[in-house]
């Protein structure tokens, strides 16, 4: 019984400042929040009994009191945010600070159709009403109804039809680090039209990395026939920052994705992307680096639905995990009846480097067409003998063999990384973080 | 089977891929289950319902000693709190267990049986139909066999020859009352009563089973088996093995399951524990070929198995060898809970799901020792609207320092209407270990079957052929006469499935 009473006053924390936000937004965005509060209060949060959530304890995130702020506080200076920009003039970027837009801080080139989402609410209402939480409809996610109660600012890129964004938009959130136990609930909308192409590279910071806050982001992605998506997500969190985030995808036919999610810094971190694959011929590919330390928790639950036959999917996640992390990842393949012809990879390769280091690993198949190509594979280990050995014979420490071996693991993930700017920021961190080569 | 060989036979051009569907549809429907038929025998059946007074009938019924009693007791005590678990990917209307019966017995006489001659005639042709030899005279076969025949042991063949190296093979009751200290010592020491669900339902009303200890540094002179048949309507079959190999021992143990058709589904809820001591090996085979249920999905056996090898020795091996083509609805999961150091852990799996079969099935490794070492190699095949699940944990404890897991699941897919899944947990405790896991799903490629076709070999030839080479890894650990039976089982259960 005092469960579901320690739950109830949990809901109540989060859902406190909720009154103060309704009143901002037309009638159909409210009616959104509304019904949203109501299934926040219907649904279980998220514990180790359910079978998503069992290897996460999300317990720390409950027991705190977050407050969400309901307007953006005093702007923050360029100087807080220029560290984590790419320095690229060409690139579209869109600067979030604890959750709000800074318009003072962003740069929107002409002719992109890319603003914060309480304005296309109102601007672009023809595209984003149909769209909006249409792709969280149905969730058992307590954290995704959370988001769309809150619903008020967040990223909205809108690519028209045969249009190529010749430059990555960048989306910075940034923590100010002003305030302490402050949640924020990112939303973004990002459309894609017909033959559409564009580069999206989303980072979350923090100007204090000992600040203690909160993201629960859900970000909405509908790709139109034949449209392309390079997706990069960094999770760049203070130390103690818990992040958690799904991003839902829908591919028409003949779309793709190509995502990767790097999770680098953060207490507890959970990224989840669920893509539905809704058109012949669609791609889905998702990559991912974890590089856990300390006491960090990364979780990264996917799920690729196949439902329309002709679909291809890649899963590769790599993972490098050292001190007393805990990483969980679950992959789960879903293939419609009707999804002849599908071909499915996914492969979770994890390297632990301390005995107090932890992995759940879940590789999951289901099945319900029988023209298709599915594998799956999933390995645990720590660097092999034979090639330490062989660093060994050629003079190197041993510490300097495990140093390049490990950074030659991540970095297969790193390397493959399009934006020259982003991958090589990563190459440098994976580098410094691992190998000890001197100098 | 004759009218099987034709086809399989008949080589060279059979249709279009449609005709031959449809005509293999047929084909498939004109199929029946070859144990199907039930034997007319007079039984001491208790009327259907549990409470703590019928469990105290059975335990009278079979003499047991108090002890034994209690710990039933005990169990239903425990079972009353538990739930029915519902995360298996298998869907079945609720079973209500007040209208099983939980004992069914072949009537016979007072006085204990000697010799083979003063077992009942109808049974012993039970078992002589079945193919199973109880004879003593068909010393051929070379294998001791306990017969289960609804609740209770009918019979177990080679005893003296057993004896003579000191295995003590019988039936539980037996052991119950001839070695209660074995009995009372490891009992419940690898599914402990209130391990599921049904484990904690059959530790209440087990009825009966085999026993086997195989004393120190003995190399079982015969593999031994295990036969089991379920008889009667309405019952529900509760056996419970335990196997004890001793420091240095070997054996091999067989297992075959049928029943008859019947409409109504039927449960069966079995324990099986093996317990590994130091340097000993078990390696455990079963052939599961219980009623299936028609080709419309009714009737058939609910087979709820809980199987659990313990190597709580050093250098132990518990090996599971499955194959499991029969049952409505599989849900099993033989573990090993890898305990000794260098210990090793083995499953080889093959699961069938044809028709409206659903199978749930897969396996635990546990390593808490150093240099454990675990094999999963698990084929699954799904046919007509059947569902296939393999379902899987590797633990490494954070104490077991060079653990090592290979795991292999691949799955078949025959036919548009079924479904294969997998749902492999790998966790990880212990950075020194090295844990492997792939899978594949795929269906029998044109290019296999066009390669077939060139050399002459016709469709049905060509499927059997890549089914069974397809199976070959796990067949290969069977003893002979199980691979042999196996591999017809498996061309029986697919039969015109394919297309």
């Amino acid at each position: 019984m005092s469960d579901s009473k320690n739950t109830a006053n949990e809901k109540a924390s989060f859902l406190s400042d909720l009154d103060q936000l309704r009143t901002v937004h037309p009638a159909w965005v409210k009616s959104i929040q509304t019904s949203y509060a109501a299934k926040f209060a219907e649904l279980e949060l998220p514990n180790r009994r359910m079978e998503e959530w069992r290897f996460t304890n999300v317990s720390p995130i409950l027991r705190t009191s977050f407050r969400t702020a309901i307007s953006p506080g005093a702007p923050a200076t360029e100087e807080t945010v220029a560290p984590f920009r790419y320095g690229n003039a060409a690139w579209a970027e869109l600067v979030f600070v604890d959750g709000f837009f800074a318009a003072s801080l962003s740069r929107i080139p002409s002719g992109l159709i890319a603003c914060n989402l309480a304005e296309a609410l109102e601007k672009h209402t023809d595209r984003v009403e149909p769209l909006l939480a249409k792709q969280v409809n149905g969730t058992a996610n307590a954290f995704n109804a959370l988001n769309t109660a809150f619903l008020q600012d967040g990223a909205f890129v809108h690519v028209t039809a045969d249009a190529v964004v010749p430059a990555p938009i960048h989306l910075l959130y940034v923590n100010s680090g002003r305030s302490t136990d402050s949640a924020s609930h990112p939303r973004n909308l990002l459309i894609l039209d017909r033959g559409a192409k564009a580069t999206v590279v989303e980072s979350h910071v923090s100007a204090d990395m000992g600040a203690r806050y909160f993201t629960n982001a859900v970000t909405e992605i509908v790709i139109g026939e034949n449209a392309a998506l390079h997706a990069y997500k960094l999770i760049n969190d203070s130390n103690e920052a818990y992040h958690l985030a799904s991003t839902h995808v829908r591919l028409e036919r003949g779309a793709s994705i190509n995502s990767f999610a790097i999770s680098q810094t953060g207490k507890i971190i959970r990224n989840e992307i669920k893509t539905l694959l809704d058109g012949e011929g669609a791609h889905s590919s998702l990559k991912g680096l974890y590089m856990t330390r300390g006491e960090q928790l990364v979780d990264n639950p996917i799920a690729i639905e196949h439902a329309k036959p002709h679909c291809t999917s890649w899963i590769g996640y790599k993972g490098v995990l050292d001190d007393k992390s805990h990483a969980v990842f679950s992959g789960k393949v879903y293939v419609h009846r009707v999804a002849q012809k599908t071909d499915s990879n996914q492969l979770n390769q994890n390297m632990l480097l301390s005995d107090k280091a932890t992995i759940d690993t879940k590789p999951l198949l289901e099945i319900f067409a029988d023209d298709v190509k599915c594998t799956h594979g999933a390995t645990v280990g720590r660097p092999p003998e034979e090639l330490v050995f062989y660093f060994r014979t050629r003079g190197m420490s041993e510490a300097m063999a495990l140093g390049m071996l490990t950074y030659g693991f991540a970095d297969e993930v790193v390397n493959q990384i399009g934006v020259d700017e982003v991958r090589e920021r990563l190459e440098k961190f994976v580098f410094d973080t691992y190998s000890p080569i001197p100098g | 089977m004759s009218e099987t060989e034709d086809t399989l036979g008949n080589a060279g051009y059979t249709g279009t891929r449609v005709e031959q569907s449809t005509r293999e549809i047929a084909e498939m429907a004109n199929q029946t289950y070859k144990y199907g038929w039930s034997t007319d025998i007079e039984a001491e059946t208790f009327e259907p319902g549990l409470n703590e007074d019928v469990i105290a009938r059975i335990s009278a019924r079979k003499e047991e000693p108090s002890w034994l009693l209690d710990w039933r007791i005990k169990a239903y005590r425990q079972w009353l709190t538990m739930a029915e678990p519902g995360w298996a990917n298998v869907h079945y209307p609720k079973i209500d267990y007040q209208q099983q019966r939980y004992y069914s017995a072949p009537k016979r006489e007072k006085k204990k049986l000697t010799s083979l001659d003063e077992v009942d005639k109808e049974l012993l042709e039970t078992f002589e139909k079945l193919g199973i030899p109880l004879d003593e005279q068909k010393r051929l076969t070379g294998v001791a066999v306990d017969a289960v025949f609804d609740s209770v042991s009918v019979a177990t063949t080679h005893k003296e020859i057993l004896k003579k190296k000191g295995v003590i093979f019988s039936s539980f009751s037996e052991a119950v009352l001839e070695c209660p200290d074995l009995i009372k010592k490891y009992l419940g020491s690898v599914v402990p009563i209130g391990d599921n669900f049904f484990a904690a339902l059959n530790s209440a009303v087990f009825s009966d089973g085999s026993f086997c200890y195989i004393p120190k540094g003995v190399k079982c002179p015969m593999d031994l088996s295990t036969y089991f048949r379920i008889n009667a309507a309405e019952t529900g079959q509760f056996e419970r093995t335990l196997i004890v190999g001793d420091v240095g021992s070997y054996v091999n143990y067989l297992e075959g399951c049928t029943a008859p058709m019947r409409d109504e589904n039927q449960l069966h809820a079995a324990v099986v524990e093996l317990v590994a001591l130091d340097n000993a090996t078990i390696n455990y085979s079963t052939v599961q070929n219980w009623y299936a249920g028609d080709k419309e999905g009714k009737g058939g056996i609910y087979n709820f198995v809980t199987k659990r090898g313990k190597c709580e020795g050093a250098n132990s091996r518990i090996s599971w060898t499955q194959v499991e083509t029969g049952s409505a609805i599989t849900w099993k999961y033989p573990s090993c809970l890898l305990m000794g150091d260098n210990s090793v852990g083995e499953f080889y799996s093959v699961a069938v799901s044809n028709n409206y079969q659903q199978a749930d099935t897969g396996t635990k490794m546990v390593h808490m020792g150093r240099n454990t070492k675990s094999t999963i190699i698990s084929k699954t095949i799904s046919a007509g609207h059947g569902n296939n699940s393999y379902r899987g944990q590797v633990m490494v404890m954070p104490k077991a320092a060079n653990a090592r897991n290979y795991t292999q699941c691949d799955s078949l897919l025959i036919g548009d209407q079924c479904g294969a899944h997998t749902f492999p947990y790998i966790e990880v405790r212990n950075n020194t270990s090295s844990v492997e896991h792939e899978a594949s799903t795929s269906k029998i490629s044109e290019s296999q079957l066009f390669y077939c076709k060139q050399r002459g070999i016709g469709p049905e030839d060509a499927i059997s052929m890549v089914v069974n080479g397809f199976c070959k890894e796990v067949f290969d650990h069977l003893p002979m006469e199980f691979a042999v039976e196996a591999t017809k089982l498996l061309n029986v259960s697919l039969e015109g499935s394919v297309g």
